[in-house]
């Protein structure tokens, strides 16, 4: 049965928290809690949404949740995971919210490992595309070309040099039972994975797109925008790996313009037409795999 | 409905603290209302109660009561996502003051 | 109860089926790595009914302990040297976290250069992280040690991390006949974990939240709090254990003959016998001389060793650790300890054993006539001669 509006838990597990306004990261957690419920046991690391949601007295998640080392996301939750069986609880989802820099960078010895030992564990990956708890440093996830405040764009350097990690193909060569790609711009499609990995035995991974406004320089209002319009320009794809194998689960006709995606965000508004065609370009080869290679 | 809530006691002496870094889930000391500039308002003649505004607020404020889009000023921050994505523009950005 | 002839580690491992932990995540590193081994056999044959968890990393064991603690059950791991350092960040969070874990460290030097040998510099650099520390001697202390470390540590007024300390190697992996309790008798001893201090669906918890400067404060002092508490608790836990297995420990330190002493040698672990055997020989020559040998650096044990020293003329530290441009880490703390004690006796130190440096009876019998003689310095290194100390 897939997940709505009109199905979805009306309850909030994450409210009151001090994330700015229009943050996309919250607003991942927020719906993920939702379809999990109030038995979801919640594991964040070092990072925007601990930082933002457990700041004692104010502590604002209704259902069970702890904040865990930075590096220590995924290996925080075996524990817990373990523990709870051993107390022979079952009606339990443990699950965690790691941002870029918690999962790519610091945190992806931990997550590797619990994928190798296949540990019953859900880990969402909220990717704003930088450090943006700390003020938008770059990370493994910060996108090519990106100004973040350790990648500044000069004369000499445009911004990050490097392309984005992949950590969706990173986890799937781990031969995870279960992972995808979503973003926040298409929330169903995010929810409906959420669904779909609740029920599966093993191991998930979920990795949401999350535009930070502050990050990206964009209105707070425009997050929805810019999360809906990185799926439809291909620089991000929605995808899920399962059964050993890879399925797009949106594949856009026609792409819309990555230049206007690009040039929207203050992060990018330095880079010139010649930037721009490489990340063109880049996107364009990679949709010629998905397409060749992907179901 | 099970969601975070303002309490009576805010502050925490001594006596109060815990003695371990574990208390009660979803305990609230303040609320977020002094972020706003502008406050989405809802005109309850032209919302169709879709839940759009509801999926898609980051902070959650936004229920859906007898069909109508209802919002919780205490912890909106006034964001505008709501109003952006409101297909029947039913929702509308004024000044808070 | 039977005997058995095993090593450190070996007895370690005993010690830990006997207390049931639920969950053991731990990484291998020598020279710990044969009591992950023992533990996972014993899960293997089914004497030991817990989830073996194979963790990535040092970081990785602890943080999936404390989830384990967070989760409400007993857990155990194990480290060395390295991986100690290497999960130094999750030593301050679970003692924070008040998540009463148990650890075993065995005791190596820490590179660079690159050593696995014994000596104390591991764990004496985390004295602040919030950990009870001890310090066994033998084998049959070790397995003691496992059982009433849980006990101590998970006591309601304590709730504080527990490291046990096995010196590398001389301990670890040295072989003694060693009395096993029978696992009814170990029931009696160590009650069930029951925590409050837990995940719970049924009363939800935010937990290992963040704490700004106006209650931060009071949590850190909360934590200071219980771990001075430990210091009855040991005590009482020490009883228990002498009821049920009829062998008696005697608190944060263990004193030789210090009662008439005129020159008492401060130590801890392994190389506490030979000092005892020292003194013995010296006493056969008219020289009163004690040896007390501290069993818990953390809480440290402040009063009684005052009391174990005051009559002493001179007092000699042997420790294998130092804190460089200072010195070594057992001394300062003791010097601190006897600060406004009203004890006059001059207070040297003896820095030896690092990265495994052999510390010979000859070595010991020198501490002592130097700190006789008066002719000590302040912090002196055996085995390192006057004129290449400079």
């Amino acid at each position: 049965m897939s997940v709505s509006a009109k199905t979805l838990d009306q309850n909030e597990y994450f409210y009151g928290h001090k994330a700015c306004a229009g943050c996309g990261g919250s607003l991942a957690v927020r719906n993920a809690l939702k379809v999990l419920g109030k038995n979801a046991v919640a594991v964040l690391p070092a990072g925007c949404m601990s930082a933002v949601g457990f700041n004692f007295p104010q502590l604002c998640f209704a259902n069970n949740a702890i904040i865990s080392t930075f590096a220590g996301t995924a290996s925080m939750l075996t524990g817990i995971e373990a523990g709870f069986r051993r107390r022979g609880i079952k009606d339990f989802t443990a699950v965690g919210f790691a941002g870029d820099g918690g999962t790519a960078d610091i945190g992806i010895q931990a997550l590797s490992g619990a994928i190798d030992r296949n540990d019953n564990i859900i880990y969402i990956c909220y990717d704003n595309e930088a450090y943006m708890n700390t003020g938008i440093q770059k990370s493994g996830l910060t996108p090519f070309g990106a100004k973040t405040t350790t990648t500044p764009a000069g004369q000499n350097i445009h911004g990050n040099i490097r392309p984005k990690k992949n950590m969706f193909e990173i986890v799937a060569a781990h031969d995870i039972p279960y992972a995808a790609t979503a973003t926040v711009g298409y929330i169903n499609d995010f929810l409906n994975k959420i669904e779909k990995a609740s029920k599966i035995q093993g191991t998930k991974y979920i990795h949401v797109i999350a535009p930070c406004p502050t990050g990206w320089g964009i209105p707070v209002s425009d997050t929805i925008d810019a999360a809906r319009e990185i799926v439809d320009c291909g620089l991000w794809y929605l995808a899920e790996y399962e059964n050993h194998e890879f399925k797009i689960s949106r594949d856009p006709k026609n792409f819309t313009s990555v230049e206007e995606y690009l040039r929207k965000q203050a992060r990018f508004k330095h880079l010139t037409d010649e930037d721009i065609k490489i990340i063109t370009e880049s996107r364009d080869k990679k949709w010629e795999f998905i397409r060749s290679h992907w179901n | 409905m099970i969601r975070p809530t303002v309490r009576e006691k805010k502050t925490f002496g001594f006596a109060d603290v815990p003695e371990d870094t574990s208390y009660e889930a979803g305990y609230l000391v303040t609320v977020n209302s002094g972020w706003r500039s502008i406050r989405p308002v809802v005109n309850t003649e032209t919302c169709i109660g879709c839940m759009q505004c509801y999926l898609y607020c980051p902070d959650g404020v936004i229920s859906i009561q007898d069909g109508k889009a209802v919002i919780d000023y205490d912890f909106c921050k006034g964001c505008g996502i709501c109003s952006k994505l409101c297909k029947p523009h039913a929702i509308q950005m004024e000044s808070e003051r | 109860m039977a005997e058995k002839f095993l090593s450190g580690d070996e007895a370690f491992a005993e010690g830990i089926r006997l207390a049931c932990p639920d969950v053991i995540s731990a990484y291998p590193i020598t020279p710990q790595t044969i009591v992950v081994e023992k533990l996972s056999e014993m899960v293997e044959d089914g004497s030991l009914d817990a989830e073996f968890i194979h963790v990535e990393s040092e970081h990785s064991a602890l943080s999936c302990a404390m989830g384990a603690s967070a989760a409400g059950v007993r857990a155990f791991t194990a480290t060395s040297s390295q991986g100690l350092l290497y999960m130094a960040e999750c030593l301050y969070y679970a003692s924070g976290g008040r998540f009463p874990i148990v650890m075993m460290n065995a005791n190596r030097s820490t590179a660079l250069p690159w050593n696995i040998y014994g000596d104390q510099r591991d764990s004496l650099s985390q004295l602040d992280s919030g950990w009870i520390q001890a310090y066994a001697e033998n084998a049959q202390e070790s397995l003691d040690l496992a059982l009433m470390s849980y006990y101590i540590a998970e006591h309601k007024s304590v709730s504080t991390p527990f490291m046990v300390n096995l010196d590398g190697f001389i301990l670890t992996h040295t072989y003694e006949q060693v009395d096993v309790p029978a696992p009814e008798q170990a029931k009696k001893f160590l009650p069930p974990y029951e925590t409050e201090n837990k995940l719970d669906l049924d009363n939800p918890k935010n937990m290992a939240f963040s704490a700004g400067p106006d209650t931060n404060y009071i949590f850190k002092y909360k934590e200071h709090a219980a771990m001075l508490r430990a210091i009855p608790v040991i005590e009482e836990a020490e009883q228990k254990f002498a009821e049920i297995f009829g062998r008696k420990y005697t608190g944060l330190l263990d004193q030789y003959k210090t009662e008439d002493a005129d020159y008492i040698l401060i130590t801890l672990g392994s190389i506490a016998g030979l000092c005892r055997e020292i003194a013995d020989s010296l006493r056969q020559n008219g020289i009163r001389v004690g040896v007390v040998r501290i069993r818990y650096m953390r809480p440290f044990p402040t009063e009684a060793l005052a009391e174990a020293v005051q009559n002493a003329k001179a007092l000699a530290v042997l420790e294998k650790d130092i804190s460089f441009g200072n010195e070594g880490t057992v001394f300062t703390n003791i010097c601190s300890a006897l600060q406004g004690k009203n004890i006059t006796a001059p207070v040297y130190d003896f820095i030896g054993g690092l990265g495994g440096r052999n510390i010979s009876h000859q070595d010991i019998i020198a501490i002592f006539e130097k700190i006789q003689s008066g002719t000590a310095n302040r912090v002196n290194f055996i085995g390192i001669e006057e004129g290449e100390n400079t």
